[in-house]
């Protein structure tokens, strides 16, 4: 007989209680304490959840460093960047609230689903308190649900769809990059004093979210200074030879190309229009123009020589010469030997927002956090004096109507970097609308989710 | 009409691209009997081909320039090309501006050497196991060679330029009796055409008079026959996967103009091309070549906007569409012969 109390059922019962609690996902054991996701310990997670392989990995690599360079900053490593020009001075060096930042990184791929896993793979393993990054709108929106839903704060990288604070807009998510819209508004006034107010456009368009708003965007804001829209045509993504979308531009009565695509679709369409001979074409004695609404440096770069003379716009360049930007610059130059791209500007100062809205807040939780950035004003940060609007998330600032010139320095290393200058610092009133504008309506912000 | 025969020109230029890439993969599925997915890789090594040539009459030396300053405001470092210190200036940029049609050079025995070494080193061992083992190892294959690629050069399109002479269009328009530019196509893109038409012509002379060719169509009708005549089949086999190699090499360094070339550019094409070899029937040379012009003429018309508003979204189905009535009405492909993969 013997003595011990360990009985087989009992040992099995024990066993799967046991086996359980260790299986639950981090986050939800974390909960028990703190009332919200992911609670951290002696040191804070955050994930930058970017695109490493695919056709957006060199836009994710350049987010990644600036990612890097703000975790540094934050723990007082290296010369502080922003944090020096920042409006707020709540950030000191030593971490966010006393403790020390650490990362994980994640690849979208820049598709929706393996963005999601990645994010979700983030929060539950690896116990992350804050997701930034991306380079797609499509990927930003499903991001921003599934952190909605696992109650995680979600700083938007790079998406230029109207609909990520628009119909798809969430509590939980805040996105600092402009927008279709904002790049519509900038460009319309410069359109008209440098083509006029008598045009043909001729719009072809990425064929997913991003490009549907970008386009209702440009269709809206060049009607608007007297401009008829000749066809609107709908292109894949990933097409590759746009030849036969473009050979119907050439006579169809259109005198300007609107370009709504972005990344090797749009180095590949301007790079083809060219040389279709579009940019040397005269209609109804009229120079043929193109227009590309949204640039990035790195795009530029695939697209050579061709974005001579091309109108376009940006969130933030390195040229400018605000404190701000000029430390940036410095930093991240002295690190990397190159400039930083817009999206690594914009996920560099979504980090340091966020992790100065928790020292504001004094809390991790994320409704503090959003009710610490909610109609938050700030400084210091690269694009004047900004605001990020509680009713939708959405940020306001100045933004840059670029052009297309001719390298500056002749050096192959700066192109995309010089091969754009600003021509406008448009003011950010110009920019702003109204939280329901009819192509921001239909979604609901809803209430922050903690996730506990 | 004019936009109508800018279609076909569109067809036609892209054709060429399909039917260089399905005339390589038709060779080798026909000598070798290997379905090779790794084939639209070749079109891409091809293509950093041209790129790999840029970067090499480009190569510079390092001068310090004091009198100007780089982003962060330190002397700038300028970059002066070799080919323009040993050339001279005017002449250094000549030789640089040609750099897609001087990377032909460089293409043909690259491609030879990647052809003999993928065959030897990794296919040959796959010849006796299924179709599906075969597509597998090609598409694994495929996907390291795009990864190398991409460590090497970037994730990013890279810009790879024609000669300056090249740039702009042809007025055809007013060969043809039109007005004046209604039908102007690039220069470059006929240029391509015209270089596809004499691959494919050069592959069919070398196969159909030449010795060595009259063998491998021998081998291809009866591998075993020609094999106990005591000719070595297989050495001429190899060869073959050099040459198709080749031909997909070439096809891809001469696109660079066209489509900035990237680590993904050769899945892009490969499973178009698949489908043109099948439509045109399964080891059928001229079915591939046939099928190639004929797919990418649909394809360009099927992206027209009266053809769009009758049926959306046809420009993105139209070539599987096509094959799928292909293969049910003619299931051998345009020119398939009785026995090849019915076994």
């Amino acid at each position: 007989m013997s003595n011990n109390n360990f009985s087989r059922r009992g040992v099995l019962k024990t066993g799967a209680v046991t086996a359980g609690g260790l299986m639950l996902p981090t986050y939800l054991r974390a909960d028990a304490h703190a009332g919200y996701t992911n609670a951290p310990g002696d040191t804070v997670k955050i994930g930058f959840n970017v695109p490493q392989t695919g056709a957006y990995a060199e836009e994710g690599l350049d987010e990644l460093r600036a990612q890097e360079l703000a975790v540094e900053h934050l723990n007082g490593i290296g010369d502080g960047g922003m944090l020096n020009t920042f409006s707020e001075k709540n950030l000191d060096g030593t971490g966010i609230l006393g403790k020390k930042v650490e990362f994980v990184t994640g690849d979208t791929q820049t598709k929706s689903d393996v963005a999601r896993a990645s994010a979700q793979s983030m929060i539950q393993k690896d116990g992350v308190i804050m997701v930034n990054g991306g380079s797609s709108s499509g990927v930003a929106i499903a991001v921003q649900g599934l952190c909605q839903e696992a109650g995680i704060i979600f700083m938007a990288g790079l998406t230029h769809s109207n609909d990520t604070t628009g119909k798809d807009k969430k509590a939980n998510g805040f996105r600092h990059f402009f927008n279709g819209y904002m790049s519509g508004a900038a460009l319309g006034p410069i359109l008209e004093q440098e083509y006029g107010t008598d045009r043909n456009a001729y719009h072809l368009t990425a064929d997913y979210t991003w490009g549907w708003t970008q386009q209702e965007s440009m269709q809206a804001s060049t009607e608007a200074i007297g401009w008829n829209t000749t066809e609107t045509v709908l292109t894949p993504v990933g097409a590759g030879d746009f030849s036969s979308y473009i050979a119907p531009v050439l006579n169809s009565g259109a005198d300007t190309l609107i370009l709504n695509h972005y990344g090797g679709d749009m180095v590949n369409s301007i790079t083809q229009a060219t040389q279709f001979g579009l940019k040397d074409k005269q209609v109804n004695g009229k120079d043929f123009k193109i227009i590309v609404p949204l640039f990035s440096e790195l795009m530029a770069a695939g697209a050579g020589s061709n974005i001579e003379g091309v109108f376009g716009s940006m969130n933030w360049n390195w040229q400018l010469q605000d404190e701000g930007t000029q430390a940036f610059v410095k930093s991240f130059g002295e690190k990397y030997g190159r400039p930083p791209s817009g999206s690594a500007h914009t996920c560099y100062v979504q980090t340091l927002l966020y992790a100065d809205a928790v020292t504001r807040a004094g809390t991790f939780n994320p409704c503090g956090v959003v009710e610490a950035l909610e109609d938050f004003e700030f400084d210091g940060m690269g694009n004047g004096p900004t605001f990020y609007r509680g009713a939708d998330h959405q940020c306001f600032k100045d933004v840059l109507v670029m052009k297309g010139v001719p390298s500056a320095s002749g050096s192959d290393n700066m192109v995309g970097y010089d091969t754009v200058e600003i021509v406008e610092v448009t003011p950010r009133a110009q920019v702003e609308y109204a939280p329901d504008h009819p192509m921001f309506a239909g979604g609901d912000l809803g209430e922050c989710n903690p996730g506990a | 009409m004019d936009a109508f025969i800018l279609q076909i020109l569109n067809g036609l230029d892209k054709g060429s691209a399909y039917a260089l890439i399905a005339l390589g993969l038709t060779l080798i599925f026909g000598t070798l009997g290997v379905v090779n997915f790794a084939h639209g890789a070749l079109f891409m090594i091809g293509a950093f081909c041209a790129v790999t040539m840029q970067r090499i009459l480009n190569l510079s030396s390092t001068v310090i320039d004091e009198t100007q300053k780089d982003f962060l405001g330190n002397p700038l470092k300028v970059e002066v090309p070799y080919v323009e210190s040993w050339f001279g200036e005017a002449a250094g940029a000549a030789i640089q501006d040609w750099s897609v049609p001087l990377s032909i050079l460089l293409v043909i025995p690259v491609m030879l050497l990647v052809g003999w070494a993928m065959e030897r080193g990794l296919i040959k061992h796959f010849y006796k196991r299924p179709h599906a083992d075969q597509i597998l190892v090609t598409f694994g294959l495929a996907i390291v060679i795009g990864e190398i690629i991409k460590a090497f050069f970037g994730a990013n399109p890279i810009q790879t330029p024609m000669p300056s002479a090249f740039i702009g269009t042809v007025d055809l328009g007013a060969w043809m009796g039109f007005d004046p530019g209604s039908v102007a196509y690039p220069t470059w893109r006929l240029i391509y055409f015209f270089f596809s038409a004499i691959i494919i012509a050069a592959v069919f002379a070398f196969l159909q008079f030449t010795t060595f060719g009259m063998v491998v169509r021998a081998g291809m009708a009866d591998r075993e026959t020609v094999g106990m005549l005591g000719i070595d089949i297989d050495r001429r086999f190899t060869l073959m996967f050099g040459l198709a190699a080749a031909v997909a090499g070439l096809a891809g360094a001469m696109y660079t103009p066209i489509l900035s070339p990237h680590y993904n550019i050769g899945m892009d094409f490969l499973v178009l091309s698949f489908v043109v070899v099948v439509v045109g029937g399964m080891g059928s040379l001229p079915g591939a070549v046939l099928a190639g012009f004929l797919l990418g003429i649909l394809q360009s018309f099927a992206s027209m906007n009266e053809v769009k508003a009758l049926i959306p979204g046809i420009d993105q189905i139209i070539i599987y569409l096509v094959a799928i009535i292909i293969l049910l009405t003619r299931p051998r492909g345009l020119m398939g012969r009785k026995g090849v993969m019915e076994e």
